[in-house]
């Protein structure tokens, strides 16, 4: 597994202990309302969860497992992929923390994020999607 | 394929099956007059779907297909595995059940089962990124070629 990937996927795993454990803080809280104010961690739970760990792993894997090219960089331009992972934690980051701050245009700047990130992956995985025995 | 993942997977499919099925119910109560609780339901199928399915179709084929611990025990501890299955599902049943009942009365007795179905999920996960986490690493040198570099 290239170091990318490991990064990733670690990345990823730790998203999925901490939504979880928003997720439950949330259910708990739905049973017995005793902290109101932990609905407010609900567009963290779902950045963390849907993007943080669901999307991130699928980045690890795909960056680990697709065909390789057959030059001198095997899995493509990979400083695009090192790049879209910073980016992409970024935007996650900033999106979560977007309804306790009151700052304009902040919601804006971490979907802009994300999106930069997901066109610079695709970018560097796109060469990569050939069919068997082309290379 | 390991007798985990194909719980897994298939668990995922059951979820996966319930999840579109609790999503025509509440839709269909837009058309015909259905019991009110359905309407509580929409959190129900979200986690159905993403938890149910998704996280366990990962979770099922990361354990099949991640690198091995080591030559003796290539899964690692996997009673953690299993742990994670069982509280996962269990949960997500508790939460099937406890939801409609906390929205018809939201001091029924009967809330404790979102409580534990609170606990077990997160539990379930717990134990899964314990479980895969040394699992996800590089590749290493044989034995053998670390000693004869050293």
């Amino acid at each position: 597994m290239p170091t990318l990937s490991v990064w990733l996927i670690r990345c990823s795993l730790a998203y999925l202990g901490l939504g979880f454990t928003i997720g439950a803080l949330i259910l708990f809280n739905k049973a017995v309302p005793v902290i109101p104010s932990v609905w407010n961690l609900l567009q963290m739970h779902i950045e963390f969860l849907l993007l943080g760990f669901i999307l991130q792993l699928t980045m690890g894997v795909a960056f680990w497992i697709f065909p390789r090219l057959q030059t001198m960089t095997d899995r493509g331009d990979e400083r695009k992929a090192a790049l879209a992972f910073v980016l992409l934690n970024a935007g996650i980051w900033v999106c979560s923390i977007a309804p306790f701050i009151s700052i304009s245009y902040i919601l804006l700047t971490g979907r802009i994020c994300q999106t930069a990130a997901v066109i610079l992956f695709i970018l560097n995985l796109w060469p990569r999607v050939y069919a068997f025995g082309k290379y | 394929m390991p007798p985990l993942t194909r719980y897994w997977i298939k668990a995922g499919f059951v979820n996966f099956a319930a999840a579109l099925l609790l999503a025509v119910i509440i839709q269909l109560s837009s058309v015909i007059p259905l019991p009110e609780f359905i309407v509580a339901m929409n959190p129900v199928y979200f986690h159905l779907f993403l938890v149910g399915w998704i996280t366990q179709i990962i979770m099922g084929v990361s354990f099949w297909m991640f690198p091995p611990v080591n030559k003796d025990r290539p899964r690692g501890l996997e009673i953690l595995g299993w742990i994670s299955f069982v509280s996962i599902n269990v949960g997500l049943i508790l939460r099937v059940v406890g939801e409609p009942v906390v929205f018809l009365d939201p001091v029924n007795e009967w809330r404790w089962l979102l409580i534990v179905s609170a606990l077990l999920q997160w539990i379930g996960g717990m134990l899964y990124v314990v479980h895969i986490w040394q699992r996800v690493k590089g590749k290493q040198l044989p034995s053998t070629n670390v000693i004869r570099v050293l």
